[in-house]
């Protein structure tokens, strides 16, 4: 017999592992690892912001990810530095002062390792409604605007040319991407949310012949990689985010060999 | 050129980068039917100007006017794919938002293209390349062409089949063509205008008046082809 807790873990595993399949593959062709990170590492100070506020949570990490995604989306292109560079020091900045304003904020007591490196052993049925209905919520909004997302992927200047708007194509990525890590954030952490997005669908990339089969792809493979992640978790008693990660490395190891 | 209204027109169009003018006081009008090649050299603002058009780059100051309904077709230079996503030739024409198959099919056939249909883009050599964004872009029936270097990296047989479909789909559709260019000669004989940029519109109108502008052969110089009946060493040419 499986225990309880274990099997809501894995059902709130599989389902972040459906929500990230679109946002990873838009991450990867769209060149924005550290564009995630940056997200991801904001909603630590968000988590942070909002215990000292007595607020919930997640209310707090969207916010926090919602004002970074958009800081990020509209100052990267100025300032005459590389994006990536820009992107590196929005992340860092982000994660460093979470940590400072977690030590410094009256009445948060933050489980550091636990906002870190997630804990999907602890998922709540609350969690799982809360994962499910925000899910549904990305992936509506992603598939009404695939087109869209796609062209504006492709080349921004053909998308505009036909008339396609560049601003709603960044407010969906953007706010969708804000939205996911409030929802991951407690399962796999901050540290690793852009690992959940990213290497599942790099590990799909070379094996898909469209953008379509690349995301169910990317979906089977990160399933997967949660699931056998949690096995390892329960069978070695290795913390389980990080073990989802290593399986989902292992998954890429194998694509980019097939590849050689 | 018949005096009809313009497709679209730009008056004094003025873009800034910071204290840098990109784009200086830049005016003209594309007519319907016209083929209007844009020349420059490199950093010149011919991009600049394209994406104006295309409504990417926000203008400092001056306007651009298109006429209601007007239908615009646009091929970029190139797709920056380099493998990461998976497009095949048809999924990309889908994308044009043509939901009927054999509508693409029929325009990637026009095109020459139509065995390329479920290759990848990623591995497409650069004239296949440019032949299917140019059949994507007709596909939206386009009263006016913009078209980015098309020729890039082409060889001359590829350049010169390119430049034959253009002609070929110009006398069938009457489409307005507006291409940038680096390649003279060619430019010479497919335009009814061409447009001389170097920030500012240095000289324009049809090429036989282009080609003996001092200011084309200032900004061109040995490689205007023609030997220059004048010297004129100034970096940026005068305005009439």
């Amino acid at each position: 017999m499986i225990d309880p807790f274990l099997l809501r873990a894995a059902f709130a595993g599989v389902l972040i592992a459906i929500i990230a399949a679109p946002l990873g593959c838009l991450v990867v062709w769209r060149r924005m690892a550290y564009f995630g990170d940056a997200t991801g590492h904001a909603a630590l100070l968000g988590v942070a912001l909002a215990l000292s506020f007595s607020m919930p949570p997640i209310i707090g990490v969207i916010a926090i990810a919602v004002a970074m995604a958009l800081a990020v989306t509209f100052t990267t292109r100025r300032g005459g530095f590389a994006a990536d560079t820009v992107l590196g020091v929005f992340s860092h900045a982000a994660l460093a002062i979470g940590l400072v304003a977690a030590a410094l904020l009256p009445g948060v007591r933050l489980n550091l390792i636990e906002t870190l490196l997630g804990d999907i052993l602890t998922v709540s049925d609350a969690d799982i409604i809360m994962i499910a209905v925000g899910g549904a919520v990305i992936l509506t909004v992603l598939a009404l605007f695939w087109r869209g997302l796609l062209n504006a992927t492709l080349s921004p200047e053909l998308m505009a040319a036909e008339g396609g708007s560049l601003l709603r194509d960044k407010l969906v990525f953007t706010l969708s991407l804000a939205l996911f890590v409030a929802l991951a954030m407690k399962l796999v952490g901050v540290l690793l949310i852009t690992a959940m997005l990213i290497l599942p669908a790099a590990a799909a990339a070379p094996l898909s012949r469209s953008p379509e089969r690349m995301v169910v792809l990317t979906t089977l493979i990160g399933s997967a990689s949660v699931l056998g992640g949690l096995w390892m978790s329960w069978e070695a008693d290795t913390p389980a985010g990080p073990s989802i990660i290593v399986v989902a490395a292992l998954f890429f190891l194998l694509s980019a060999l097939k590849r050689l | 050129m018949p005096k009809t209204r313009p497709l679209l027109s730009a008056e004094n169009v003025t873009v800034k980068k910071g204290k840098r003018a990109l784009l200086d006081a830049v005016s003209f009008d594309i007519f319907p039917g016209e083929a209007i090649s844009l020349i420059g050299p490199n950093g010149a603002g011919k991009t600049t100007l394209i994406r104006a058009m295309i409504g990417t780059q926000p203008v400092s100051s001056g306007k651009l006017t298109r006429r209601a309904g007007l239908h615009l077709g646009y091929t970029p230079q190139k797709l920056p794919l380099e493998q990461l996503i998976p497009m095949p030739v048809d999924r990309f024409m889908t994308l044009s938002g043509e939901r009927d198959k054999a509508t693409r099919r029929a325009m990637l056939a026009r095109c020459d293209v139509a065995a390329l249909a479920d290759k990848q883009m990623a591995d497409l050599s650069g004239g296949e390349t440019q032949r299917v964004l140019l059949a994507r872009a007709l596909m939206r029936k386009p009263d006016l062409l913009i078209l980015d270097e098309p020729t890039q990296g082409l060889d001359q047989h590829g350049e010169a089949r390119f430049y034959q479909l253009l002609a070929e789909i110009r006398a069938e559709t009457g489409v307005a063509v507006f291409m940038v260019s680096h390649d003279l000669h060619v430019v010479m004989a497919q335009s009814d205008r061409v447009i001389c940029l170097n920030q500012h519109i240095c000289c324009s109108g049809a090429p036989e008046h282009v080609a003996e502008d001092p200011s084309y052969h200032a900004l061109f110089g040995a490689r205007a082809g023609i030997a220059p009946y004048q010297h004129n060493h100034h970096e940026h040419c005068d305005h009439d």
